[in-house]
């Protein structure tokens, strides 16, 4: 199955929820109307909420630059005496 | 346990796509060579014509290294980097391949982990993963995380991919799954990398994460853009509608 379909399947199934909230009235007719309009709210926020928390959170690692700085000296050292060119370049 | 791996009968192809990589291939050799010690593998180099003489340094690493452990599989012009990997599998000798970044942003001291993360799981594909505990990047603007996270979250609550980092492209595959998976990808960029781990986790491939560090290239500028990301968002409708 086409991941879309999935997808779709998942909205249709969350549409007959609330066409069902709607006709069983246990909650008032105005609050239920809006839902829609909720959920989609709550799915942004929720989205930015995790691009917010994946930033703040962001994992970086300064030391591995300067780690690789020596590798590369190393390196360099060993390929030149092997007649390798990595001159300036 | 080093014994085993050699014993064990796995040989490992290395695929490095270059483009005017004239002295980080040489960087990169070394750096293989020191961390696979005991590990049976060949390191194929895909060139594409590069004009700043990247195979004439090569070449000189043949000498140093041998021919049966260098392999240089240029091809005349710049063809892109999707069909460059499928130019190097079909040269490839052993059952397990991997796809590394010749920029120095993928660091070979990694390579022994997602050899023994294969050997512990028997994983058909282990990635390399950048956000979690023991993984990092430097050298990243502000922007740059913000495209990155935003790509992120969008890919996760659309796609369900079951892999945290979809963009990496420092992986480990069986050679039969890349094979399989690789000749049914048609994106190119960033896309690719996405594209070809959402149809091997569809197909039921098993997958594995090793965290590893990312250091973005020292020389030279990003080019992610607007036109990048358009791209991305094409891409991830054209998953979403395919897979
Ligand atoms: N054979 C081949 N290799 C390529 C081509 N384009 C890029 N490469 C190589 O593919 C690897 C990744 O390319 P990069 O230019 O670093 O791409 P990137 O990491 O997305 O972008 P940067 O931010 O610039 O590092 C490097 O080893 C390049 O040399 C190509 O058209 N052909
Ligand atoms: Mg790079």
């Amino acid at each position: 199955m086409k991941h879309i379909f999935k997808i779709m399947a998942l909205l249709v199934a969350i549409a007959a929820l609330w066409i069902g909230l709607l006709q069983t009235s246990m909650i008032p007719q105005s609050y239920a109307l809006l839902l829609p309009i909720y959920s989609v709210v709550t799915l942004g926020c929720y989205g930015l909420l995790m691009v917010g928390v994946g930033l703040m959170q962001f994992p970086t690692c300064p030391q591995e630059a300067l780690l690789l700085q020596q590798d590369i000296i190393e390196a360099k050292e060993f390929l030149q005496r092997k007649g390798v060119d990595v001159g300036s370049g | 346990m080093e014994e085993q791996h050699k014993n064990g009968g796995n040989k490992y192809s290395i695929i490095v796509p270059t483009y005017n990589e004239r002295l980080n291939i040489a960087l990169i050799v070394f750096l293989i060579f020191k961390h696979l010690r005991d590990v049976d593998f060949e390191i194929i180099i895909v060139d594409d014509g590069s004009p700043d003489g990247t195979q004439e340094i090569v070449k000189q690493l043949q000498q140093v290294y041998g021919e049966d452990r260098i392999l240089l599989r240029a091809r005349p012009k710049k063809l892109g980097l999707g069909t460059a990997y499928s130019h190097g599998l079909k040269h490839a000798s052993g059952n397990f391949v991997v796809i590394m970044d010749a920029d120095l942003s993928h660091h070979p001291k990694y390579l022994p982990s997602f050899i023994k993360k294969q050997l512990e799981t028997g994983a058909s594909i282990v990635t390399g993963t950048r956000y979690v505990k023991g993984g990092g990047v430097h050298g990243w603007n502000l922007m740059r995380k913000l495209t990155s996270r935003g790509a992120n979250v969008l890919a996760q609550t659309l796609l369900w991919p079951g892999v945290s980092d979809l963009t990496g492209s420092f992986r480990l595959y069986k050679k039969s799954v890349l094979e399989e998976v690789i000749s049914s990808c048609v994106s190119k960029g960033y896309v690719f990398q996405m594209e070809i781990i959402v149809r091997a986790s569809r197909k039921g491939y098993h997958i594995e994460e090793v965290p590893i560090t990312f250091v973005d290239r020292l020389f030279g500028s990003s080019k992610l853009g607007g036109s990048e990301i358009v791209g991305y968002l094409k891409g991830l409708a054209y998953l979403l509608v395919t897979t």
